[in-house]
């Protein structure tokens, strides 16, 4: 089968699939995702577990590589995660120390991202700040080994082909809440897994975290991954950290995480382009995001 | 789409499509012309055009062009590394109708002289697609070995082919055949699950009416 753009999907196509074959061959849900991996590219355990972990080592590395004093080429992002990192060290933080954490991990990987720092696209560029957000400060504070959070990286990625698959996790067919709303889903299928959570529970967290975010608009001002797409990790991050609590306390989604993510396509296809990142609509279309963009045009 | 399509590329920023996407249209271009180009007039159009300069776009397509992977430190400085490499360079813009939003054509030459023109589009999340080979429509994204034949439009040719594959137990993923009109030239696209050893494409290109084998070995 075929998309519109002429790819081959071949991929889970639905949460509840894998959530099946979880209790059909008694596996846990990174399982399922491995043993499709090694079954689609014809590759061993072994090499499917090591290019998960070059993923999670190259995600990991480029969170340590923030450079605080950097701006981007437009000048319109950096700093801002060294701003509140210092502001988290003070010790006041209204979210508490752990989200103030997370605030600043997300700020500076989206950052990072902006200045043509290597970074991991999860799922894609814009959206790579929210899964090492949630993930590093919990594997730097000794919460999590290593080999939990790789298990957690194909649990994401399961979660992220069904949404592929269904919807979308590209900002020009649905806004930001297929990548800002995906990569915050995958970040709470992800921490509710390494907390010890049920499958259903991952379930759950998937459908609750993307339900919060449904309808999000893709804005970029001048087009540029940089405003308000730097702070937007911010919101999946610290949504995702949400989802996951409410999911690992019993609460549950009267809507199932499948249905949710068809919602989100229907949403999508019914956004208007100038919201689909074409950097018409919008915070792009606004005065100050206007005055921007003739500003950097003259520059160039 | 694979796992690995979702929680990756590893790259440089700043856009998956419009840089990661870049770069490996850069580089699938170096190796469909099986050489170090030497000269390359790049064509952006739609979204690369609007927006490409504030996501490097075109840093990117000239670092694929030097061989550079999207996660190469290096692409960033690939303008410089260009002129120090002898590669000389030129940018032009357009709006190609029927085209992806995202896509470049880049006409480049090799250093014994070869040209070709190829028109790729980035479809999001790093992956592309080569769109156009010469002029003539094609529909290839390159992860998979790829072996592309132009040949004159006569009876027998795809038989020719399909039959060296099964001969070298090489299974056949995809397929697709152009032309421009009957009789004329056309253009065969398949897609493997195997490599294609050397000496079958060596005996392939010396056949009568096989215009040109190219060939694109599983990306590593």
């Amino acid at each position: 089968m075929r998309n519109r753009d002429g790819e081959i999907i071949m991929a889970f196509e639905a949460i509840a699939e894998i959530l099946e074959k979880c209790n059909r061959e008694q596996i846990s849900f990174p399982e399922v995702v491995i043993q499709e991996d090694m079954r689609d590219r014809a590759v061993s355990r072994e090499e499917t577990w090591i290019q998960m972990a070059s993923m999670w080592e190259a995600m990991h590395a480029a969170s340590q590589s923030y450079e605080a004093e950097r701006k981007s080429n437009s000048g319109l992002v950096g700093g801002a995660g060294g701003r509140m990192e210092e502001y988290v060290k003070k010790g006041r933080v209204l979210c508490g120390e752990r989200m103030g954490r997370v605030i600043a991990r997300a700020l500076q990987m989206g950052e990072s991202n902006a200045c043509m720092k290597r970074i991991v696209a999860a799922p894609t560029a814009g959206a790579c700040g929210v899964l090492p957000a949630v993930l590093v400060p919990l594997y730097e504070d000794g919460e999590i080994t290593e080999e939990q959070v790789i298990e957690a990286l194909f649990v994401t990625a399961g979660i992220g082909q069904v949404i592929a698959t269904r919807a979308s996790i590209a900002g020009a067919s649905g806004g930001c809440q297929a990548e800002i709303g995906s990569a915050s889903a995958m970040a709470a299928g992800a921490l509710v897994y390494v907390s010890g959570g049920s499958k259903e529970q991952v379930a759950d967290a998937v459908a609750m975290s993307l339900k919060n975010l449904l309808g999000l608009v893709c804005d970029p001002v001048a087009g540029l991954v940089e405003v308000p797409c730097v702070k937007r990790n911010v919101i999946g991050a610290v949504n995702a950290m949400a989802a996951a609590d409410m999911a690992l306390a019993g609460i549950t989604s009267a809507i199932p995480a499948d249905q949710v993510i068809d919602a989100m396509k229907e949403v999508g296809d019914a956004m208007h382009v100038s919201l689909r990142e074409t950097g018409e609509g919008g915070l792009a279309g606004s005065k100050a995001a206007l005055e921007i963009t003739r500003k950097l045009r003259m520059k160039a | 789409m694979n796992i690995f399509d979702i929680l990756g590329p590893v790259m440089v920023g700043p856009s998956s499509s419009h840089t990661a996407g870049a770069v490996r249209i850069g580089f699938i271009t170096r190796r469909l012309l099986g050489e170090s180009p030497v000269k390359a007039l790049i064509t952006l159009s739609g979204s690369f055009a609007a927006t490409g300069a504030g996501h490097g776009t075109d840093v990117a397509l000239v670092a694929g062009l030097l061989g550079m992977k999207p996660d190469d430190m290096r692409v960033p400085e690939s303008l410089s590394l260009a002129k120090e490499e002898g590669l000389e360079i030129s940018f032009d813009f357009a709006n190609l109708k029927e085209a992806h939003p995202n896509t470049a054509v880049l006409r480049v030459t090799g250093e014994s002289g070869r040209e070709l023109e190829v028109q790729a589009s980035s479809l999001g999340g790093g992956r592309i697609m080569v769109n156009k080979l010469d002029g003539i429509e094609v529909n290839f994204t390159g992860e998979s070995p790829t072996l592309i034949v132009h040949n004159m439009d006569q009876p027998g040719h795809v038989a020719e082919v399909t039959s060296m594959l099964s001969h070298k137990s090489v299974n056949i993923a995809t397929m697709q055949l152009y032309r421009d009109h009957r009789g004329g030239y056309a253009v065969m696209v398949i897609e493997m699950d195997q490599n294609v050893p050397r000496e079958a494409l060596d005996w392939l290109s010396r056949l009568e009416g096989i215009i040109k084998v190219t060939y694109l070995d599983k990306e590593k």
